[in-house]
């Protein structure tokens, strides 16, 4: 266990340290400011709750797209430089360096989300939404980042370089986000799987509302815990063979 | 203290290494030899517990690698040809980080940094980011990572790749003081580093051991085998007709100067031939090994002098 945390913290302290991980702290921001000014809050009067609810959907594109960057480093940089010897000749199990990663990675997504707090903040000061709604966004948004970490974790180390991580990362949330459209243009029993994997439409949108639906965490945990145990397997491959 | 009993790998149908078998005594330094593809590497990642092997056994310390692969990887430093470090951290982060990764006990980890970065010669740069380091103190501080955890074998791959004379010279020092709390595995293409750097060589040539001794115990299995030598003499009438009448010179050719330099190849030893050449009337000024006696040996046994 304390080789999970030890990675973890190293990860989370080289997001901290270095310019790369405050860019994308910075970016990520500045895109959940200017969404929600430019399409949360419009022009026209609105209901605070809708406004919220906008300001999650916004919400949850970006922290996708920081999902993918945060990720597209962690193994496959190290591959690259050769600095993943120091992890594989190590007495560590392969699910150590996984989890630690993850968690390293986790972490700092979730201070970058807890950091867009101000925005329904400002909504509750200025209109009323209930405490509700805005926890059961952020259970969302969290559920929703560890899913995309954990596919990030799984494209950085089936990747041999960062920009590959990031492209199979994209392709298979892309994917998992057209699974509603998937669904409905295939038949049964097909249909029902991709509408299932649909990674936005039918899981998150409950949360925008403020419903905190157990089929939706399940869901997202199933999709974490999946991702993590097939980036667990590809590193004992690499260890063997 | 190391046994490696009938190692092979295999990729697919091709065998890189095979059935190979060698033990490693506590405190050896030892030099790995082999020509590119000679399996040195794959060799080199079973052993570092980056690869598993298809067949045999490896023990260390009584510990095997396939029953207990975690218990051998904390026996084990490896530093690859490239060193593999976390260039952000400052030197001190880095090896407490990659002590604690390896499960050196935290209470002796500040004692243990203390040391490893006095043995590496690092303690002046102990709170300095690695990215600002010289390519020697990089290399120096591979080889504090591959020490850290005090391990019984320590793995180096090419350590003095790259470096100027100066740095290659501060570095064999500091290998060589290794061999006080671990054994050394040393691979190189550098023979003049692994003939002054260490105890017993093994020579690998396509994936098996060809060799395996002291230097002066190889050096005595090439006493009948082919070298050659520069020989300078003073011009004299005939002088190629001489030569070609010298019967331990099976070779030669000749430089047109005042002092003629033949370049002699011989299959005997070298003081028999100039003992031939002083009966034969040559005026003798100089004679040159042109290769060292260690690469006759590792050219002879790898088939490179062909």
């Amino acid at each position: 266990m304390s080789t999970i945390f030890l990675i973890a913290k190293k990860e989370l302290s080289s997001f901290l340290n270095t310019s790369w991980g405050i860019s994308i702290f910075a970016i990520i921001l500045l895109l959940d400011g200017l969404l929600f000014n430019a399409f949360a809050l419009g022009s026209a009067p609105r209901y605070s709750a809708d406004v919220l609810e906008d300001f999650f959907y916004f919400s949850s594109g970006t922290t996708m797209i920081a999902g993918v960057l945060l990720t597209m480093r962690l193994l496959a940089e190290e591959r690259q430089q050769g600095t993943d010897a120091l992890l594989l000749t190590a007495p560590i199990q392969e699910s150590h360096i996984v989890i630690g990663k993850f968690l390293g990675s986790l972490s700092f997504l979730l201070m970058i989300t807890i950091c867009t707090l101000y925005m329904p903040l400002l909504i509750q000061i200025n209109g009323k939404v209930s405490w509700g709604q805005i926890a059961a966004g952020y259970v969302g948004l969290t559920c929703l980042g560890a899913s995309t970490i954990a596919i990030g974790t799984f494209g950085s180390t089936v990747s041999r370089n960062q920009l590959s991580a990031a492209i199979t990362s994209a392709a298979i949330l892309v994917l998992m986000l057209l699974g509603w459209l998937l669904g409905k243009i295939t038949s049964p029993p097909f249909d029902t799987v991709f509408s299932y994997l649909a990674f936005f439409d039918k899981h998150f949108q409950p949360f925008m509302s403020g419903k905190i639906n157990s089929e939706a965490v399940v869901f997202y945990l199933s999709i974490t815990c999946a991702f993590l145990l097939l980036s667990v397997r590809v590193i004992q491959s690499r260890r063997q063979y | 203290m190391i046994e490696v009993q009938n190692l092979s790998r295999y990729y697919g149908e091709f065998a890189a290494i095979s059935d190979i078998s060698f033990s490693i005594q506590q405190h050896e330094i030892i030099g790995f030899l082999g020509l590119n593809g000679a399996g040195k590497s794959t060799t080199l990642k079973i052993l570092a517990g980056l690869l598993s092997p298809s067949d045999g056994q490896i023990f260390i310390n009584g510990s095997n690698w396939i029953e207990n692969p975690d218990d051998f990887r904390a026996n084990i430093g490896f530093l690859p040809e490239e060193p593999p470090l976390y260039k952000e951290m400052t030197v001190r982060e880095f090896l407490r980080y990659l002590g604690q990764l390896r499960q050196f006990p935290s209470s002796k980890i500040d004692s243990r940094i203390e040391t490893v970065l006095e043995l590496c010669q690092l303690t002046d740069r102990a709170d300095q980011i690695i990215a600002e380091l010289s390519l020697g103190y990089r290399k120096r501080v591979g080889i504090a990572q591959a020490i850290i955890h005090k391990p019984s074998l320590v793995i180096l791959d090419e350590p003095t790749g790259g470096l100027d004379p100066q740095q290659m010279v501060e570095l064999r020092k500091v290998i060589r003081g290794l061999s006080v709390e671990s054994t050394v595995l040393l691979s190189s293409h550098n023979l003049t580093e692994v003939a002054e750097t260490c105890d017993r060589l093994l020579i690998l040539h396509e994936g098996t051991i060809v060799a395996e001794g002291d230097q002066e115990s190889l050096s005595r299995r090439m006493d009948t085998t082919q070298q050659t030598i520069d020989v300078v003499v003073s011009n004299r009438d005939n002088i190629e007709e001489l030569l070609q009448n010298l019967p331990l010179l099976q070779a030669f050719t000749m430089t047109e100067e005042e002092h003629i330099t033949v370049h002699c190849i011989i299959d005997c030893s070298t003081p028999a031939l100039i003992s031939e050449m002083v009966h034969g009337g040559f005026q003798i000024h100089q004679v040159t090994p042109t290769q060292s006696e260690l690469e006759q040996i590792f050219l002879s046994l790898t088939g490179g002098a062909q």
